[in-house]
């Protein structure tokens, strides 16, 4: 077997403030297989989007990556910069943002904006850049793709310019794409195609994708493996499986207590009591200790690290007491 | 499009009415023309003669209907105080203002963009602190301030360029230029920058501000992360955002430098329409006046006209919504 198509080494993210640095995201590691779909959960602020960002080196400074490492099939690329870096955005790792309405330049024909992209990064004449556009509309379900390809941004609704925020993501075939919250600014009714589009396509290139979301019933849906991130922390990662049916972090078991059991609509992460600490005020110990209904002593004095349980990884100390049930 | 086009240009009809009527009641109504035009001692029956032959009996609705139509046809009037034809001298006079107005713009615009772009770009770095504390200068310091001290260093002491005047210019049909004399250019410099200069600053500024706004967008994230080069992120995505308030402005900023010539011009004493409506003020000679007040209302309108136009040009949902058209 082939190594990960991503591998990310006690990544730490940090934002030098005047109040001192704040750590956005702090020691996590987690690997993607090609054609595997990670899922990363939490809450509003967890660092998601940091960690997404930092993997694609698009952190705004003063933002930077304090440390750890990211590797693309193998290859470091965290402290990579300038035209090395931009090689690989587009190019080896694709990128979908949350908003559809704003990702797409308004003034620039949605055709126009691939055949850039693709052109940047292959050897392509614009004939071929814009037949290849005109399959990748058709591929992600554009009607009339050919016609399309002239039209501008403002002419497509949310979801059919999600699409085209996809192709471009995809269209110089890259290894892995970071999609965060790529559904949260859609219509309900559309954000189920949007993320089976994602699925089918990434699985048929075996493209890599890392799955921002804050939605439990996407990631269960979707996802093969699952990182719950909590204050800038991993606090469970494992096989969607074991993680939503048999849940060791008190913090997942209480996300897994707000997926209604039958077809509700309330998919969102808020029925645990309390909300998230802001970066400036993470407590000493365990950073869920003021929320946790089993919080002992050990937790408010020492931050408890990842062990396995089965095949999942959890950082609490109520796991690392229990006894280690296997490796993988 | 030709709906929106049709529009704007109704629009700019009544513009131009407006002004038209300001300039009738200026010309017919501010001291008696009669007076202007005879001798101090001409007879009652002269004067009472002249009025009827110049129309000025007539309703005032027929006088102004006939003010427009002889507007129209480039008719002014004849100047209290040179007897010539009014269109005779400001004909003269227009290519003067238009080129010295057009080499300003230039000026501004050439400076200011890439200067915006560039403040924009490097927020933080020394050489844009230097341009924007020299862009307050320019925003702070009176256009009459500024033409002295230029004057001052660059033909007084420096004596490369002259303090006054158009240099030699050449005639081509109606139209005498400076611009194919390499006297006529350099006298065009100091002037030029003179008047250009606050817009320069003005649109550097501007040009900043949007550039910043634009790049925080998430579409300029998005182009970032397909991996497109700097210059297209900056050139191609960032800077055309930019265009449309830069253009409403660059629109305005023309019009103001046409009226604003007046000054430059009688600080360069250049031979334009704005020295000539110096005098005409002086020597209170209303047609010229009135004439000129027409024809800086016409290229605002006309200048409006081509913003509009060049909005359409530069963005598509404009476009596409004043044609009615959504797909
Ligand atoms: N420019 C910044 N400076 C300081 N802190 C920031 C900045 N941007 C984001 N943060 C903080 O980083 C944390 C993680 O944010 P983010 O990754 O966007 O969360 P998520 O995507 O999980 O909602 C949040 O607490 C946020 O307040
Ligand atoms: S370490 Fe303690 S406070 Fe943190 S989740 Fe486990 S039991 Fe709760
Ligand atoms: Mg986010």
């Amino acid at each position: 077997m082939t190594g990960p198509v991503l591998s990310v080494r006690n990544l730490r993210v940090e934002f030098p403030t005047r109040h001192g640095t704040l750590r956005a995201v702090d020691d996590i590691s987690f690997d993607i297989a090609a054609g595997e779909v990670l899922g990363v959960v939490g809450e509003s602020g967890a660092g998601k989007s940091m960690t997404g960002t930092a993997v694609i080196g698009l952190l705004e400074p003063p933002g930077r990556i304090a440390g750890g490492e990211v590797r693309l099939k193998g290859q470091r690329i965290d402290n990579l910069a300038g035209e090395a870096l931009r090689r690989i955005r587009g190019r080896r790792i694709g990128m979908v943002f949350q908003d559809p309405l704003t990702s797409l330049n308004p003034l620039y024909r949605v055709g126009e904006q691939i055949i850039e992209t693709m052109r940047t990064h292959l050897p392509m004449s614009e004939a071929q850049a814009r037949r290849r556009a005109i399959e990748l509309l058709s591929e992600v379900g554009i009607q009339g793709a050919s016609d399309r390809l002239d039209s501008y941004p403002h002419q497509f609704s949310g979801g059919m310019r999600q699409r085209v925020v996809l192709a471009l993501a995809l269209c110089a075939e890259p290894e892995l794409i970071v999609a965060d919250e790529p559904t949260t600014a859609l219509d309900v009714s559309i954000q189920a195609q949007i993320i089976q589009l994602i699925k089918r396509l990434c699985r048929e290139r075996g493209t890599a994708v890392m799955l921002i979301t804050h939605d439990m019933g996407v990631i269960a849906e979707t996802a093969d493996r699952v990182a719950v991130m909590y204050a800038g922390r991993i606090a469970e990662i494992g096989q969607v499986a074991d993680v939503v049916q048999r849940p060791s972090h008190p913090y997942t078991k209480g996300l897994m207590g707000s997926i209604p059991t039958l077809e509700g609509s309330e998919t969102r992460l808020v029925q645990i009591p309390g909300s998230m600490p802001r970066l400036t005020a993470i407590p000493q110990g365990c950073a869920f200790n003021p929320r946790c209904p089993q919080a002992f002593a050990r937790c408010f004095l020492e931050q408890p690290a990842a062990v396995f349980v089965g095949r999942s990884e959890v950082a609490c100390w109520l796991a690392s007491a229990t006894p280690v049930q296997g490796t993988p | 499009m030709l709906a929106f086009a049709i529009r704007r240009l109704i629009e700019a009809a009544f513009v131009m009415l407006t002004v038209a009527l300001l300039s009738f009641v200026l010309f017919r109504f501010v001291g008696d023309p009669i007076n202007q035009i005879v001798s101090q001692d001409a007879s009652l029956e002269e004067r009472i003669r002249l009025r009827e032959d110049l129309g000025l009996n007539d309703p005032i609705p027929v006088q102004f209907g006939r003010f427009v139509w002889k507007a129209m046809n480039l008719d002014f009037g004849v100047s209290y105080q040179v007897k010539q034809p009014v269109i005779t001298i400001l004909m003269d006079r227009f290519p003067a203002t238009l080129e010295l107005a057009f080499a300003a713009a230039l000026f501004a615009i050439a400076i200011g963009i890439p200067m915006g772009v560039y403040t924009g770009i490097h927020r933080h770095s020394m050489l844009s602190k230097w341009f924007l504390s020299i862009s307050l200068i320019g925003i702070s310091l009176p256009t009459f301030l500024i033409g002295i001290l230029l004057i001052y260093v660059f033909a007084v002491k420096l004596g490369w360029l002259p303090s006054y005047g158009r240099g030699e210019t050449v005639k081509i049909g109606f139209w005498k230029t400076g611009l194919l004399t390499w006297s006529g250019l350099k006298a065009l410099i100091l002037p030029a920058i003179t008047l250009g200069l606050f817009q320069m600053t003005l649109i550097t500024r501007l040009v900043r501000s949007e550039m910043l706004e634009v790049l925080r967008t998430d579409y300029i994230k998005f182009a970032r992360a397909r991996g497109l080069s700097n210059r297209a992120v900056y050139f191609g995505h960032a800077l055309k955002n930019t265009l449309v308030p830069v253009v409403t402005i660059i629109g305005l900023q023309v019009g103001a430098i046409i009226a604003f010539a007046i000054i430059t011009e009688t600080v360069f004493q250049w031979p334009g329409m704005g020295l000539l409506f110096i005098k005409s003020v002086q020597t209170a000679d209303i047609p010229v006046m009135s004439a000129y007040l027409l024809l800086v209302a016409f290229m605002f309108v006309v200048i409006n006209f081509i913003v509009d136009l060049l909005y359409v040009a530069i963005d598509p949902r404009i476009r596409l919504a004043g044609s009615g058209a959504g797909h």
